[in-house]
This record gives C-alpha cells, structure tokens and sequence, in this order.
C-alpha cells in the first residue's frame, strides 16, 4: 500500500486533502506551478511521459494532474498546479495554486516562466518566493527568446533572486536535465524557510512587524509568518479560510493576533492607507521589484520584438480580412476532412463488409444458431464496421488539422474575433474557445467550460455547447450531406458544395449558441457580461510530427475506442430489438411506428426519431441503427457505398427534406450521455443537466417543425 | 511636452501612454494588478477586433486583449511631443 503524506511528515497538514501516493518515504513531491501559456504542461509532459494520470483538486471542478519521473534513483511526484497570473486568490485557480503552495508539503516548486515575458512571470515568482525558499525557476521556451533577440542573463538572476534558474525549451527538451539536477540538489538540500523579503515601505513594514512577532510563537516556523502578518493586514479572507483548515484554529480567534491586527490596521489607517490600498500596494512594489531585476537581467536586441506577431495578426483580426479568413480556415479544414476521407473510407467499408460474408458462413460451418449469427454478425460486426468505417477517416484527418491551428495559437484569435458577438449575447469570450474543444467532442468541450471562471458565463457555456457537432456527429453530417445534396454532382463540384454545407451547418450551430446564449441571459440567468481578459499568445511553429502522433493517440483513438464500445453492444440492442417480433411487427417497428407521427410533423420518420433516442449513448451509432432498422424491414441492400446506403434511404420514404431535417436534428438535439453525466458532474445539478438536454432538444423540435412545415406549406416538395 | 488624461480605450492604436490611475475597483481591479497594470504601466494598444471592440494591448510584452468596459477605467497619461493639436 502506498504511503501517504501524512506519514512522511513533509507537510504541514496533508497535501491540501489531495491524495498523492508515494512509492517509497523518500520519493519527492515536486509542485510546478507558472503562468498560463508559459509551456507548463510541456514540461510535465517532457519530465513525467506517459506515466500521469489526472483528477480534480478535492471539492473543486479544477483538473489536477500528477505524474511520476524518477531521477538518478530518486522517485520524484509532480504535482501540476493550475496556471496563475499570482497567489492573490482571485479565482479558484488561485486558491489552489495558493493553497498547494502554502500548506501542500511539497519538498520543492518549480515554477515555470516565459522567458519571451519575464517580467510578467516574475510576479508569480516573488509572491511565491515570499511563501517558501524551495523553489527552482524554470525559464522556459528559451528558444523562442532566442529568436525574438531576447537575451536574459541566468546567472545574474539566479544571483538577484537568491534561487537557482535553469533556462529550458521544454519542446525540444532541451535544458530539462538541468532542471532535474537543480530539482534534485534542492530536495536533498536541509530545508531552508528563507524567503525573499520585499520592502512594502516603512508603514506597511512596521505594521507587519507588530503581527508578525505575534505569529511566530503559534507558526512555529511552518509557514512564514511575515507573508501571513502582510495577508491579515490585507485581510485576505480566503487565506484566512485556507489557514482554518489548514492549521486546524482559527488565528484571528487568537485575542493577540486579533489585537495585533487591530493595532496594525489602525496605525496603518492614521497614515491614510485603507485597507483596499493596502494590496494596491503591495501588487505595486512587488511589480516594480519585477521591473528593476528585468532591467538588469534581460536585454532586448529587439526593440518591438512583436512585429511579426503583430503583422499576422492585424490581417488575422482585421475588421476587413478576420471573419473571412476565419471563415476558409474552417471551410478548408472541412474539405479537406471531407476529400481526403473518402478513399480511406470507402476502402475501410469494402474492407469490412467483404469480411460479413466468410463470417456468416462461418457462422453457418460452426452449425451455430441462426440468432446467434445474427446478433454478432448483423448486430454488432455490422454496427462496428459502419463506426469505424465512416469515423475514423475523418477523425483521422480533422484532428491533427485542428490541433495544429490550436497549436499555432490560433485558436484566442477566433476568440478575440468573435468576442464582441459573445458579449452582446452576455457571454464570456472564452466561449468560442469552449465550443472549439466542442468540435472534437462536447464532454471535453463541457470540461473546458472551466477557463471561464465567472459562474454565469460558465453555466451558459456549458448549457449550449451541444450546438457544436461533436465528432461522433460529423461523419452522419457528411454522409447525409454528400448523398442527398452533392451526389449528383461530379468530382471537385461534389466536395465544394459539401464542404459548403458543412460550415453552413456549423455556422448555423453557432449562431444557435449565440441566441440561446441571449436568451439564457435575459431569462434564467439574468446577468450582465463580466468583463475578463484574454491573452493572445505568440505564434508558434506548429510541431508538426508530435501533433499527428499526440491527436491521432491521444483524440482519435480515445475517440474511436470509446465509440466502439458503446457500438458493439448497441448494435446487439439493436438487433435484438428489430427482430423480435410481436405480433407481425418488430419490437423497434412498434417503437418507431409509435413516434411516427411526431416525427413526420417535425419532417423525421419514426425510425429517425427512434435512432437518434437509440443513440444516447454515442452519436456515432445514430446512422448504423437506421441502417438496421430499415434492412430488418425486409429490403435487405449491400452496403458497400454511400451511393447503396442513399438507395436504402430513398426506398424508406427519404425526401432532399427528410435529409434536411435529419441534419438540423443532428445538430440540434440532446446530448449524449457521456456528456450529459459530465455536465452533471461540472454543474454538481442534476437541474442543470435536464435543463442542458431539454434547451437542444426543444430547439431541436422547434427548428425542424418550422423547417418541415414551411416547406411544405409553401409546396417546396 | 504636454501630457493629457485620456481613458485607455480613447488611445489611438499605435500610440504609447503610461497608466496614472485605475478607476476600477474590487475583482476587476486586482485583475488588472495581476497583469501588472499600475501607475506608470506603458501600454501601447495594438490592434482592434473586427467589429472594435475588444482591443488588443502591448503590456509588459504580452498582448492582452481588453474589452471596452474594462479599458475605459484605465487612466492612461499621453505625452505629445510632437505636436500639441493631437488627441483630445
């Protein structure tokens, strides 16, 4: 059984109620914390590979993630700590950035900078200074320093600082031995409670003075107690809450302490210093400490060293070019998706359902029944072949285009360009971000609603990220799209006008999200935008080969798998379902004939209806079950072509209508059930969660009534 | 050389100014502490958003986008050295 902190004693209390498994009493818990976007993850991910795994932060819906690496015989734990701008306990990011720090027992922090913006990064580096002396900065992307002609003395800093600095470009993962070493040195080093002391000015120091005396005898040197003397005179009350918990009392019921801070505060008050000038200045002197290191320590060969950032992107975001631009971006992703996905999937198909014949027959050789050969072979071999057929092609090729867009730095650029819609639907910004990771599958999407920190905008975010079509629904999107609308056409004309399609389709998402965004705002969550800041980081060279391999290991196939296995047993379902007969109709004739005419008034048929409540478990089984239901009626096809899989279509009743308003439900309906348990689990409400499966689904119903019975009033069809 | 108080948001792009006051308080405040926006801050905006709003800023070698609301409490002071016709 793995040791746990309390054992070994590294801590003050545990390691803020996170459970971190030692191996040995002397494997090291290393923290990493650093700024957003400073290639944080890129160094856990260098250091610990594959051997991670991730969670939440106890009672909090913020990722932690912990991986091991092992160093000259010593067993190091990373914990990696939430991106901060500081320690100030602004956001729950914060506090658990601050709170790991402080009472977590880490046997060293790393902190990671951008060496491209150090005096920024260093902020984060003092306050956590100001808590313990066990720290190592890691400047990292040095490389890209390097060629904005930035050059930053390490020595000089690490001799400014008072800790060691190691320059790294985790990307390459160059300088990360350096960093072992350092992290190694200091783990072995006797612990030293030292930190920085940075001079608030005579006030604030004399009033520290009186509450820290007072503190020592109760801190007994577990925390500094002159950084907790600075925060009572901030009257930091997060940290208060933190330090209750933490130290098990509580400090102010202390009569000296509370005196003390009483006095202090009082004497701070005379001076003309409230306490909300207090942090100002505070935040001030620490900033002006960053700028006077920097001026020493960094020089710029370069004196705008954004300009060829800035040149990109004034035509990436300009009012005449950014919308367009963004527009093709996502039309040539799309047709490429769509152009270089029909060889290999036409192939996989030929492939796999070539395979159906020798299995039947064997199935026959093997004497087996013939349900048995059913279930297997036209049940789940069937379902599974279609999921693996027409998915993975296009997961296959959108995945890595879209990662590398994301890994350029693209991706705040959409949301920079799309801000000022989201903000007159009174959402967050970061929402376009959200429905990006959207895109791949909406659970991630839902998860990723955690950036938004302001509660409001994040429940909107997450209530309306369903309008954008996962993975699991674009295949059913192509497939539909190219059979009924460019079948007819020839070669380049076909995949234009899908590829057309397509982005009106997911502009017609969008702009879904948008309204019900506002439509949220003006009723159940009334509420004004906050306002909120967005970083838009460097361009960077997209690291092609490690992009492939990462979205093809770490989306596609966790994708694909996942479809797989809810597939194989649905397609049994299913099976069973169409072939057990009462009276002259199966058990999903009956079912589909009930809904029948509900869904012809909103343009579906029943068996649409009863494919898409089939597929709650994954949308990717959405099209195999129609399949099925439709063969099980007795017109049995070949299914080796989408042009075979039309023909089925067309003799069950399909009209270019039937198809339309088979796309706007694909696009509008609830969500599947992997997300609807995360969005349970985020919103920690199952309110929330019904809300998020019935806002889809009546928009849903309502869009392709309207579609449906427009069109045939107007006599269209 | 004259120097003039405008709100952030009245800065022509391009053109470099150095914060003397924030007007915000409370989280938005902070917020903007955290960034390392304080008296004396240079930020130069950048470039706009297609529809103006937000718009992106040059601060402390990042590019940060702020909204409207957010740079219009930002005090910034514009020396003109040039000319003394330029912004109001």
């Amino acid at each position: 059984m793995g040791l746990t902190n309390t054992s070994t004693g590294a801590g003050v209390l545990s390691h803020c109620g996170l459970y971190i498994e030692k191996a040995t009493l002397q494997d090291k818990v290393i923290a990493l914390a650093g700024n957003p976007n400073v290639g944080k993850s890129t160094v856990f991910n260098a250091l610990t590979g594959m051997n991670q795994h991730t969670g939440n932060w106890p009672g909090k819906t913020v990722v932690n993630a912990q991986g091991k690496y092992q160093y000259q015989n010593t067993n190091f734990i990373l914990v990696d700590i939430p991106g901060t701008y500081s320690l100030m306990a602004n956001s729950a990011e914060e506090e658990i950035a601050r709170d790991f720090i402080c009472f977590g027992g880490a046997d060293a922090v790393v902190v990671v900078a951008d060496a491209t913006c150090l005096e920024r990064n260093l902020n984060l580096v003092l306050q956590t200074m100001e808590i313990t002396g066990r720290i190592v900065l890691c400047v990292n992307l040095m490389d890209e320093a390097k060629r904005k002609k930035i050059n930053i003395n390490l020595t000089a800093l690490s001799s400014k600082l008072g800790i060691p600095v190691i320059g790294t470009s985790a990307r390459s993962g160059r300088g990360l031995n350096d960093l072992m070493d350092a992290v190694k040195e200091l783990t072995e080093s006797k612990p030293k409670l030292c930190p920085l002391h940075i001079k608030y000015g005579e006030k604030i120091e004399d009033a520290a003075d009186l509450i820290e005396s007072e503190l020592d005898d109760v801190l007994q040197g577990q925390i500094s107690s002159r950084w907790v003397a600075l925060k009572l005179l901030d009257g930091d009350e997060s940290l208060l809450h933190s330090l209750k918990t933490c130290l098990g009392f509580d400090l102010l019921k202390n009569d000296e302490i509370a005196q003390a801070v009483k006095k202090a505060r009082l004497s701070l008050g005379e001076v003309n210093m409230p306490a909300n000038r207090i942090r100002d200045q505070i935040v001030t002197k620490i900033v002006r400490e960053c700028e006077d290191i920097c001026r020493d320590t960094v020089i710029f060969g370069n004196k705008e060293y954004t300009g060829r950032d800035n040149k990109i992107d004034k035509i990436l975001t300009s009012k005449l070019t950014g919308i367009p631009i963004m527009i093709a971006m996502l039309f040539g992703i799309f047709w490429l998706t769509i152009v270089g996905s029909n060889i290999p999937s036409n192939l996989l198909s030929t492939g796999l359902f070539s395979l159906e014949e020798p299995l039947s027959r064997f199935f026959e050789w093997l004497s087996a029944p013939d349900w048995l050969r059913g279930v297997l072979v036209d049940g789940v071999f069937r379902t599974l072949a279609w999921v693996i057929s027409v998915m993975l092609p296009p997961m296959a090729i959108f995945f890595p285009l879209f990662t590398l867009l994301e890994d350029m730095g693209y991706l705040p650029r959409i949301a920079f360009n799309l801000d000022n819609f989201f903000r007159k639907a009174c959402a967050h910004g970061k929402q376009s971000l959200t429905m990006c990771m959207g895109f791949g599958c909406n659970a991630c999407g839902v998860i990723g609603c955690r950036i938004i920190d302001s509660p409001r905008e994040r429940l909107i975010a997450i209530l309306t990220n369903c309008f954008v079509p996962c993975n699991g629904r674009f295949p059913t999107l192509i497939a539909i799209i190219t059979m009924f609308f460019a079948g007819a056409l020839s070669g380049a004309f076909q995949s234009v006008i899908s590829t057309l399609m397509l982005t009106g389709t997911i502009i017609l998402g969008v702009a879904m999200t948008l309204l019900i965004s506002k439509l949220l705002s003006k009723t159940i969550l009334k509420g004004m935008p906050s306002s909120f800041h967005l970083e838009l980081p460097p361009y960077r060279r997209p690291q092609v080969g490690k992009v492939i391999i990462r979205s093809i290991f770490d989306r596609t196939l966790f994708v694909l798998g996942r479809a797989i296995t809810v597939a194989a047993p649905a397609g049994m379902v299913i099976w069973v379902l169409a072939n057990i007969h009462i009276g002259d109709l199966s058990l999903l004739a009956h079912c589909a004939g009930f809904l029948d005419p509900f869904a012809r008034f909103i343009g579906l048929d029943g068996y649409i209806l009863m494919a898409f409540i089939l597929g709650f478990p994954a949308n990717e089984i959405v099209v195999p079950i129609l399949i099925m239901s439709y063969m099980a009626a007795g017109k049995l096809t070949d299914l080796e072509s989408l042009s075979e899989l039309h023909t089925l279509f067309v003799n069950n009743g399909w009209t270019w209508l039937t198809a339309v308003c088979t796309i706007l439900f694909t696009l509008l309906h609830w969500p599947c059930g992997t997300t609807f348990l995360t969005i349970k689990k985020e919103t920690q409400s199952m309110k929330w969660a019904l809300i998020s499966f019935a806002i889809p689904t009546i928009t849903g119903i309502i869009v392709c009534m309207i579609t449906a019975n427009t069109i045939r009033l107007l006599g269209l069809i | 050389m004259n120097t003039t108080q405008i709100s952030l948001d009245k800065l022509p792009i391009g053109k470099k100014a150095n914060v003397s006051a924030l007007i915000s308080d409370g989280a938005a405040r902070r917020r903007m502490l955290d960034l390392g926006i304080i008296d004396g801050t240079e930020i130069k905006p950048l470039y706009k958003s297609p529809s103006g709003n937000p718009v992106a800023y040059l601060i402390r070698g990042a590019v940060i986008a702020l909204r409207l609301d957010v740079s219009e409490k930002i005090m910034v002071s514009v020396t003109e050295e040039e000319s003394s016709y330029g912004v109001n």
